[in-house]
């Protein structure tokens, strides 16, 4: 059975919430938000997800629970929350921006804001889905940091910082290195390690020999393919190149 | 006990230019829209607003009428970013006090606290730090020592939101899945209006809703105003949705277009006028 880029995107994804428990799983973005819900029904059956607006929800969406926005907060800063973020830059330590290009006091392009990057990224862990892996996205410098990168968070002392993964369309990307630096973790089948190399604007560790990410099992494809997501949304947010 | 009713102009008529100005809801939900365009229909203008930031925000910079704006985001949420506060922003128009959800959070727990702060673990090591020179850190006086963001007090001249109901003497309920942090800024103001879908006599709002739907107290309101559909275009559940065809409409209409065609007049023009430009394009179809 062929599968997609986008499928291993989603594959990639789940892996990130795999053995963590009765946490809430919160994904921005639709292909997050597949491996999630695949990660629920499959890996990691404790996990909490909510219906996208306050409320806490069964696969089936049957209500379990009340999350309104205070109450999110608060779980952010008990720390039982791993959030999957998106990154409109994200530098090899890990710092993360979602506020604005350019200059802050009047940037070439605003984008959304913070948001709740840097109390996130302080309190609970965050990984980042980046849709298109390229040089403006993977850059040596961001020009805002929200999401607290590993060097910062050193630091200022960040008792509670973890940046699991990044997961992009090209690879799984980790800080499993001595220097808490970006390292290439996997690839997506069909990807290259010069690919990886030319899309990123800094220098990527990389080891001698990267394994590929691994292969969707038959039946988490068919719950991808049939159960989360029958219309394939997915291979619009993502296309086998 | 009085009547604290009134109409939307007699809202903006207490309010002044170079106010500070807290406007409830969320992003583009339950945002009390129809006070922010009668605020609009004046001439009131260098303000201070504090928001988790949606149309509320886009409209006012568009017109000019903000000299400093708090916030951690800018959303239409179907529409991810706002166009009109995004123009303003990358031609300098107005000044930000860009602070993370978490801190704007505590800030107006602090405000409603009457404390100058309060603590959070958010800020250190991002570039909030950096952005907010006037942003100070508090060291824990206990032992683990570890040191913190000072989340500045948010205090307002005046807080605006809109709820599902409330009564004349400013009792208000929500009977969507979310109360936001209307509550709260109605404490950390030192007036504050309510719109309501509909004015209810006060023993009909627990009739259907349990008591927990009481969200904001007469105590901290000044003012109530009826307003049906007044959120409109935000959401406001159950009463109305999110109409995403006039906010797509309004993200890429230009704005002297959009303001001529629907700001000019009052709010039942607006009204109107709504209905009719959905009348055009259903029949368009």
């Amino acid at each position: 059975m062929t599968v997609s880029r986008a499928e291993y995107c989603v594959v990639a994804c789940a892996e990130a919430w795999r053995g963590d428990g009765e946490i809430l799983a919160s994904p921005m973005g639709l292909i997050p938000s597949l491996g999630a819900r695949l990660a629920r029904h499959t890996f990691s059956p404790d996990l909490l997800l909510t219906d996208g607006e306050a409320l806490l929800v069964g696969p089936d969406g049957t209500v379990e629970g009340w999350l309104p926005y205070r109450r999110h907060l608060a779980m952010v800063t008990g720390g039982r929350r791993h959030v999957m973020m998106g990154a409109s830059q994200l530098d090899r330590h890990g710092n993360q921006n979602i506020s604005c290009i350019g200059d802050w006091e009047r940037p070439a392009r605003q984008l959304l804001g913070v948001r709740g990057a840097p109390v996130n990224t302080l309190n609970n862990p965050v990984s980042y889905w980046v849709p298109r892996h390229s040089p403006r996205v993977f850059v040596e410098r961001v020009d805002m940091v929200c999401g607290v990168g590993h060097d910062r968070a050193a630091a200022v002392g960040a008792r509670f910082h973890r940046i699991p993964r990044v997961v992009s369309d090209l690879g799984v990307f980790d800080f499993a290195t001595p220097d808490r630096t970006m390292r290439l973790a996997s690839l997506h089948p069909g990807v290259t390690v010069d690919e990886v190399r030319s899309a990123t604007g800094f220098r990527l560790v990389i080891g001698g020999s990267v394994p590929y990410t691994r292969d969707p099992t038959e039946a988490e494809l068919r719950l991808i393919r049939e159960v989360l997501d029958p219309e394939g949304a997915r291979e619009r947010e993502v296309r086998t190149a | 006990m009085s009547d604290k009713t009134m109409t939307p102009e007699g809202v903006v008529a207490r309010l002044r230019s170079g106010m500070t100005i807290g406007i409830g809801g969320w992003g583009a939900r339950r945002k009390p829209m129809a006070l922010v365009r009668a605020l609009l229909r004046s001439e009131i203008t260098d303000l201070t607003v504090i928001s988790y930031g949606g149309p509320d925000v886009g409209l006012l910079a568009a017109a000019g009428r903000i000299r400093r704006l708090v916030a951690a985001f800018v959303t239409l949420d179907s529409v991810p970013l706002e166009p009109h506060y995004r123009a303003a922003r990358e031609r300098a128009a107005f000044e930000l006090t860009e602070l993370d959800e978490a801190m704007f959070m505590w800030g107006l727990h602090a405000a409603a606290n009457r404390l100058p702060f309060l603590p959070v673990r958010a800020g250190p090591g991002s570039d909030v730090m950096r952005v907010n020179p006037g942003l100070r850190t508090v060291t824990s006086p206990y032992e683990d020592g570890e040191t913190f963001a000072a989340a500045p007090a948010l205090r307002m001249d005046a807080a605006l939101v809109h709820l599902n109901r409330a009564d004349r003497l400013g009792n208000g309920s929500y009977l969507g899945p979310d109360p936001y942090f209307d509550d709260l800024f109605c404490e950390a103001a030192d007036t504050a209006y309510v719109s309501c879908e509909r004015l209810v006599g006060t023993a009909e709002l627990t009739e259907h809703a349990p008591p927990q739907c009481l969200l904001v107290g007469r105590h901290t309101v000044t003012g109530v105003v009826e307003t049906p559909n007044g959120a409109h275009f935000t959401s406001c559940a159950p009463d109305h949705g999110r109409d995403d065809a006039f906010l797509r409409m309004y993200a890429t209409t230009p704005w002297e277009q959009f303001a001529e065609r629907f700001l000019s007049g009052d709010e039942h023009a607006y009204q109107a006028a709504v209905r009719a430009w959905h009348k055009e394009r259903e029949q368009q179809r």
